[in-house]
């Protein structure tokens, strides 16, 4: 008796709410840095202030054990250009990925200067970082000395470059690999650094959802000096005060969900990823940018076959891909020989479609496994999937199934499932908060880190950039004090919370999911015109003064996915009035305006920012490479930093 | 035929059953409610038995209650029909699925 139906089925009726209701009762946590988002962002956040001797708090919707947008593992630690294998200085790296238009300089600096220390802390943490049990011996990129793992990715160039030489023979040949990847035991981290962060004296907040952030006198665009907070276990209120405040929650999520039925089952992240972060900042006053930028969901759970719910395929990374009769496929994988791009050019795909339907290649694909030496497929299979955030439960489940990657063929689904629709997109694109060389917002007393600024990377980068925001905002923490809280902030906060579990019928959170998804495939796809996006806007308007009123919850958990819907709501209104602001198409943006067709040109080759004063939208612009000189700006502002951490 | 008692009950979600439970081995210790960062799950009322799924269709299969189970056997994967993955014999060409 496991489901909820066998038990009614069983019992006669159904199991009662299992935890205490508190809605609307108080709790009140006096902290120095609050944390908001319990990821790795956070985790490594808290840490850092935590070390500096000051009081953290640090708040998770989930439970900060398996927690964030990265999911509960790593594979890859990747452009540390810092490691002692490494071919390449941290600022060079640094400035070879910033060479991307409209990426985040500030957080490529940070990862490529502070990502290796982060690692070697990962290490002391409890982490596992080396082959320290010699199971990989004699592996491509296996160093005898510091057992550390150097991956085959980015090896001559980082691979969101596409290069046509990409794929081709000695294109990555020993000499020329940066090695800047480092294979990791990922699935070891998170709960390490929940375990640090409890040892370091960080009150750990799980199960709360950060609703929204208090200013000076209840003000937009004052000082930040807290936040508030709901349990989605009991409904009750957290009210946090702080000196400086970290956001860490990921960017946006679900916002074009593609099955109205399966709210977590059809995304390509999980449904907690809703910007919440995004929006506490943006209703305070924080400057947001990179809006307009959204993508097209290539994977994701249930839409698609499931391999990551969120990046590429097994059978295409380091594994050869054949056809049905075994024909080697010409598509780059990222291996030791060619070193191919994550996503290969749409030319080579183009001239595989046109092998298959002349029969010169057959369906289905397959990832050729057994064709690989012994101990390159171990490290594939057991430490690259095995270690990566969703992958470690399907080789389980394959490998209990009889599969054995040195006899079997392991299908792929290119092709086979066809393509994805320009209507299912994904906010995860870029889009976030502005930041500054402190990672500070444009806020006092707020600091963004990981995926909560604009243009994150990845696993690495949310570390090194936790770790960074953390020792900023506690150096901020240390010389200001607490402010008094606005009741009247608090007031309203609690009014609009908790108005859901006021009402006992109406729309529930899914319909309201459904229909934001809607209007969002409608007039916020591939087609992006004035007229679509004001259509659009229009019935965001609308869903908002007559659905949202009637919006109703019975228990803590669905008034936690009607707050994310609401959340979901403002955001797929900046995303539409980012995308007005922007009067041109951009291929790096993966922005296309009908009315405006010419890609890039040289006047709109800028940021364009976005924020509310006195509850108005208002838009401007920053410069590409708005930061400066990476290492000169780095430098200056990190003339105190020390290193791997060598405290208790 | 069936004697016991039949509710009117709305249909039920579909997928409805991301794991499997094995009453003889879980003891209830709710690893995987706290766990599970969706809160799929919610503890059994009745002490040491397996935890009730409240919210499967919310769940987005990453894994973590099956990985961080510290009872082997006790919760096994149960994947949706259409996401079991195939499978092929690179000697025999024999055809598997999970």
């Amino acid at each position: 008796m496991t489901t909820w139906h066998e038990y009614l089925r069983k019992e006669g009726q159904p199991p009662s709410w299992p935890y205490p209701i508190r809605f609307g009762q108080e709790q009140e946590i006096e902290t120095d840095v609050l944390v908001i988002g319990g990821g790795i962002a956070g985790c490594w956040a808290a840490i850092s202030a935590a070390r500096q001797g000051l009081r953290v708090a640090l708040v998770e919707k989930g439970d900060t054990v398996r927690s964030g947008a990265g999911g509960p593992g790593c594979d890859h630690w990747c452009d540390t250009p810092a490691n002692p294998l490494s071919r390449v200085t941290p600022d060079d790296w640094a400035k070879h990925m910033a060479d991307r238009p409209y990426c985040n300089g500030i957080g490529v600096q940070i990862q490529c200067r502070e990502n290796y220390d982060t690692l070697l802390e990962m290490e002391q943490m409890g982490g596992k970082i080396r082959d320290t049990g010699n199971e990989y011996a004699g592996a491509e990129g296996r160093d005898d000395k510091t057992k550390f793992m150097i991956s085959p990715r980015y090896g001559t160039i980082h691979s969101y470059f596409p290069d046509p030489r990409m794929g081709e023979p000695n294109f990555n040949p020993p000499e020329k690999r940066n090695n800047v990847v480092i294979r990791v035991w990922g699935s070891t981290f998170k709960p390490a650094l929940k375990k640090e962060c409890k040892r370091l004296g960080v009150k750990i907040f799980d199960r709360v959802m950060g609703t929204s952030l208090l200013t000076e006198n209840g003000i937009q665009g004052a000082r930040v000096i807290g936040a508030t907070g709901l349990n989605d276990r009991t409904g009750e209120f957290m009210i946090f005060k702080s000196k400086a405040t970290i956001l860490s929650t990921a960017g946006g999520g679900s916002m074009w969900l593609m099955s109205m039925e399966l709210g977590g089952y059809s995304n390509m992240h999980s449904r907690t990823m809703s910007g919440d972060g995004t929006i506490m900042a943006w209703k305070a006053g924080a400057e947001l940018t990179r809006m307009e930028s959204t993508g097209m969901v290539m994977i994701a759970t249930g839409l698609k076959h499931k391999w990551y719910s969120g990046a590429g395929d097994a059978s295409y990374e380091n594994v050869p891909l054949v056809d049905a009769k075994g024909k080697r496929l010409p598509l780059p994988i990222q291996g030791w020989v060619d070193a191919g791009a994550m996503v290969p050019a749409p030319g080579v795909e183009a001239k595989i479609r046109e092998g298959i339907m002349k029969g010169e290649y057959e369906l289905p694909f397959y990832g050729d496994f057994p064709s690989m030496s012994d101990v390159e497929r171990r490290a594939t299979w057991k430490l690259m999937l095995g270690e990566e955030s969703t992958t470690r439960i399907i080789i389980d489940t394959f490998e209990k199934a009889g599969f054995d990657p040195s006899r079997d063929l392991l299908q792929s689904y290119k092709f086979i499932e066809g393509q994805s629709l320009p209507q299912w997109r994904d906010a995860g694109y870029g889009g976030g908060i502005l930041v500054d060389w402190n990672l500070k917002t444009t806020l006092d007393g707020l600091y963004a880190a990981g995926s909560q600024m604009f243009a994150p990377e990845d696993h690495s980068h949310a570390a090194a950039t936790g770790r960074y925001a953390g020792r900023k905002a506690a150096a901020y923490a240390s010389e200001t004090g607490l402010s008094k809280i606005s009741r009247d902030q608090i007031e309203a906060e609690k009014a609009r919370v908790f108005a859901p579990v006021k009402r006992s019928s109406g729309v529930e959170w899914k319909e309201l999911h459904a229909g934001i998804a809607r209007v969002m495939q409608y007039y916020v796809s591939e087609f992006k015109t004035e007229s679509l996006l004001n259509i659009g806007l229009s019935a965001l308007q609308k869903i908002e003064a007559e659905t949202v009123p009637s919006l109703y919850a019975v228990d803590p958990h669905k008034l936690m996915r009607s707050l994310e819907d609401l959340t979901m709501l403002e955001f797929a209104k900046i995303i539409i009035q980012a995308s007005l602001a922007r009067k041109a198409s951009s291929m790096p943006l993966n922005f296309q305006r009908i009315d405006f067709p010419t890609m890039d040109p040289p006047e709109w080759n800028k940021f364009l920012t976005i924020k509310m004063e006195n509850n108005k939208v208002k838009t401007g612009e920053r410069p590409q490479a708005f930061w400066g000189d990476m290492k000169q700006q780095y430098e200056a502002h990190n003339q105190d930093y020390q290193g791997v951490y060598k405290g208790k | 035929m069936s004697q016991e008692k039949v509710f009117a009950i709305p249909n039920i979600t579909t997928p409805n059953n991301p794991v499997l439970f094995n009453p003889e081995i879980c003891d209830g210790c709710n690893t995987c409610v706290e766990t599970c960062q969706i809160d799929v799950y919610i503890p059994n009322p009745q002490e040491g038995k397996p935890p009730i799924i409240l919210h499967p269709e919310e769940c987005w299969y990453c894994g973590c209650c099956a990985n961080d189970c510290p009872r082997p056997g006790a919760l096994q994967f149960n994947w949706p029909l259409e996401l079991r993955g195939y499978w092929k014999n690179k000697k025999t060409g024999k055809v598997n699925q999970l």
